[in-house]
């Protein structure tokens, strides 16, 4: 079968975890892993996978475009200002997986087909994927005017980008919970334990909503519950949900598929696992095999 | 009294924050208002004002305020005439928006918590408070579950970033003496920065605890008047300011003022008496977060199982504070678990 070549920048965890989900891809070919040290344990998996792999980063890609229609950028936020410009004007279209926030934000359950011709698309936070899909469900039956998450991942699964810049998850988690979720305001809290085994990822959603029905909630859950399993497939809804006058609260668990990052890191498999769900989108879109994809917005 | 430092001690008085556990975070404007009014007239050097999960902290997850904790910032920096209004921030919580925020209305001293082992989500909030000129501290809470290296290596972070100082969290309320002294001795010999202490009376050595970490060099004090703090609350401050008059320590803090403002101002403030109750007991025995206390109280009442397991449980399950998520899904298992047995 006919695929588009794909291309990762970015050889830490996030980038050499995603590596690992993309060569069982069926759309798309990855060709090269951009990054900056020969030494990361990144690179030297990427390059005896097989693939080509460079250490100047975005500049090596500049002077091979024909690597790669597709590139994911699992660098940082700060990386990824100069790194947006670059890509757009090779025409190559990016999936970037850092909080940067410069395309639109993009949870592949709930709102791809809104963005599947931007060049550009943003996958919001590991909390956000996680939790997003829960309030976009509840939001379309019940009117969510509050949504709030708690994201507690294992002190081990938070890299040191992650770290430095913690505001940067809660506010751009935040907002997609508002504009992806539906909510009319959005908070999210992030917790780091550091439990030795580690902990699973866990989050924890509530929503306050304008119409409560219980059944119609149950059952948008459910099937958002599904459509995340489709591609996340350690997503589980963990015990009951909770209904206490207006308010829902929603348990989720995240099972990792272990490809890099062992089972715990939810967190960071949801993450490579929503960006390699969408550039197979991208590429289904490229290689003509859907002019529309059906996500749950176009199910309403 | 013998103390291992020649800096003055400075008090922060945390009733306000550490006690809007207690208050299910209902406290008002005029409740704020005549509590920093007496606190300023008697000496106080600090007085903490915020959410109890610190800035940002009104949430479904903790319990909102009733009073936007920036209108209560703003009404006690407009009383203090000599005392200086500190916020808590706990990353990943509030963030730096939020600071500046009570930075412009007039708190001049934050204290940046962390997990004990995680300070390096401090960083950008030690940063900009140093930026906007306020005074920084660290905060490393749940100080007892680490080894007393970790604790010193994650001080030393803190004090990298900026912080000026860098307080030992006893957030369970579950130190014993001996340990406090080694990790205040511990950071003495490490920090070139000051030590803080903040307790809480679970097992009901916060004033003797606070005494040990005084002598080893601990210099920034909180307490709570009336044991107004999570749990069984802090160190009672009227009480630890007359043990230090006794010990002859001039602590600059006026007694009968405190003693007053504890009885007439603080007094008709509290649901009921902070005393240590079995739940209280049961967090310091098993080092559990002290703000867990309420949210197990009702989640035990509502899923019938005794709040001292869910306690129990959750400090078998390592959580860290801030997870009042997993009290309700623990009430839940052990509901559950009892149905099957």
């Amino acid at each position: 079968m006919k695929k588009v070549k794909a291309a990762i920048i970015g050889s830490g965890n996030i980038g050499t975890d995603l590596m690992y989900k993309l060569q069982r891809s069926d759309y798309l070919e990855l060709t090269s892993m951009f990054g900056i040290d020969m030494k990361s344990d990144g690179l030297r998996r990427a390059n005896s996978a097989g693939y080509r792999v460079f250490t100047d980063g975005i500049d090596d890609f500049v002077k091979r475009p024909e690597l790669a229609d597709i590139v994911f950028d699992a660098t940082s936020a700060k990386a990824h200002l100069r790194h947006a410009q670059l890509l757009k004007d090779m025409g190559k279209t990016v999936i970037d997986l850092t909080p940067a926030a410069v395309g639109p934000f993009v949870c592949p359950a709930v709102n791809f087909s809104e963005h599947m011709e931007s060049q550009n698309i943003n996958m919001i936070t590991c909390g956000g994927q996680a939790t997003i899909p829960i309030i976009h469900a509840i939001n379309s039956v019940a009117d969510v005017s509050y949504g709030e998450v708690v994201a507690t991942i294992s002190s081990s699964s938070a890299g040191p980008g992650t770290r430095a810049n913690i505001d940067e998850f809660t506010i751009t988690t935040k907002r997609g919970i508002e504009e992806v979720g539906g909510a009319d305001e959005g908070k999210a809290i992030i917790i780091l334990n550091p439990a030795d085994p580690p902990i699973l990822m866990r989050s924890t959603i509530y929503c306050e909503v304008k119409e409560m029905n219980e059944a119609r909630i149950r059952k948008e859950i459910r099937e958002m519950e599904n459509s995340v399993k489709c591609y996340v497939p350690g997503y589980r809804l963990k015990s009951d949900l909770f209904f206490d006058d207006n308010r829902v609260t929603v348990f989720v668990e995240v099972k990792g598929a272990g490809d890099y990052f062992p089972s715990y890191a939810g967190n960071l498999d949801i993450m490579t696992a929503a960006a390699k769900q969408a550039g197979e989108m991208v590429a289904k879109r490229k290689l003509g095999k859907i002019d529309k994809a059906v996500t749950a917005n176009d199910a309403k | 009294m013998m103390r291992n430092s020649t800096l003055p001690l400075k008090f922060t008085e945390v009733c306000l924050r550490d006690g809007s556990h207690v208050m299910s975070h209902q406290f008002t404007e005029k409740q704020v208002y005549h509590a920093v009014k007496a606190l300023d007239d008697a000496g106080m050097h600090y007085i903490e004002v915020s959410h109890g999960d610190g800035l940002g902290g009104s949430t479904l997850q903790y319990g909102r305020s009733l009073t936007n904790e920036m209108k209560l910032i703003e009404t006690a920096s407009g009383v203090c005439k000599n005392a200086k209004v500190a916020v808590l921030l706990i990353p990943g919580i509030g963030t730096v928006h939020e600071l500046k925020k009570a930075h412009e209305l007039g708190a001049s001293l934050v204290r940046v918590a962390t997990h004990v082992t995680e300070a390096d989500v401090s960083a950008q909030h030690i940063h900009m408070a140093r930026e906007l000129g306020m005074e920084v501290f660290g905060f490393l809470m749940m100080a007892h579950s680490a080894p007393v290296e970790k604790l010193v290596e994650q001080a030393k972070l803190m004090e990298s970033y900026g912080a000026q100082g860098v307080y030992v969290t006893d957030s369970a309320g579950s130190m014993l003496p001996f340990e406090v002294k080694n990790r205040i001795s511990a950071l003495r010999e490490s920090l070139n920065i000051e030590i803080g202490f903040h307790a809480h009376n679970n097992l009901s050595v916060a004033v003797a605890n606070t005494l040990v970490a005084i002598e080893e060099g601990a210099t920034r004090i909180d307490g709570s008047v009336r044991c107004l703090g999570a749990g069984a609350g802090n160190t009672q401050t009227e009480v630890l300011i007359a043990v230090l008059e006794r010990m002859g320590v001039d602590t600059g803090i006026d007694l009968y003022k405190m003693m007053d403002l504890a009885e007439d101002v603080i007094g008709p403030m509290l649901p009921s008496a902070q005393e240590i109750r079995k739940g209280s007991l049961a967090m310091g025995y098993a080092g559990v977060y002290s703000s867990f206390l309420l949210h197990a109280e009702r989640a035990g009442k509502r899923f019938g199982v005794d709040s001292r397991d869910i306690l129990i449980e959750l400090g078998k399950r390592k959580a860290v504070g801030g997870q009042e998520d997993l009290i309700l899904e623990v009430a839940a298992d052990l509901a559950k678990s009892k149905l099957e047995v």
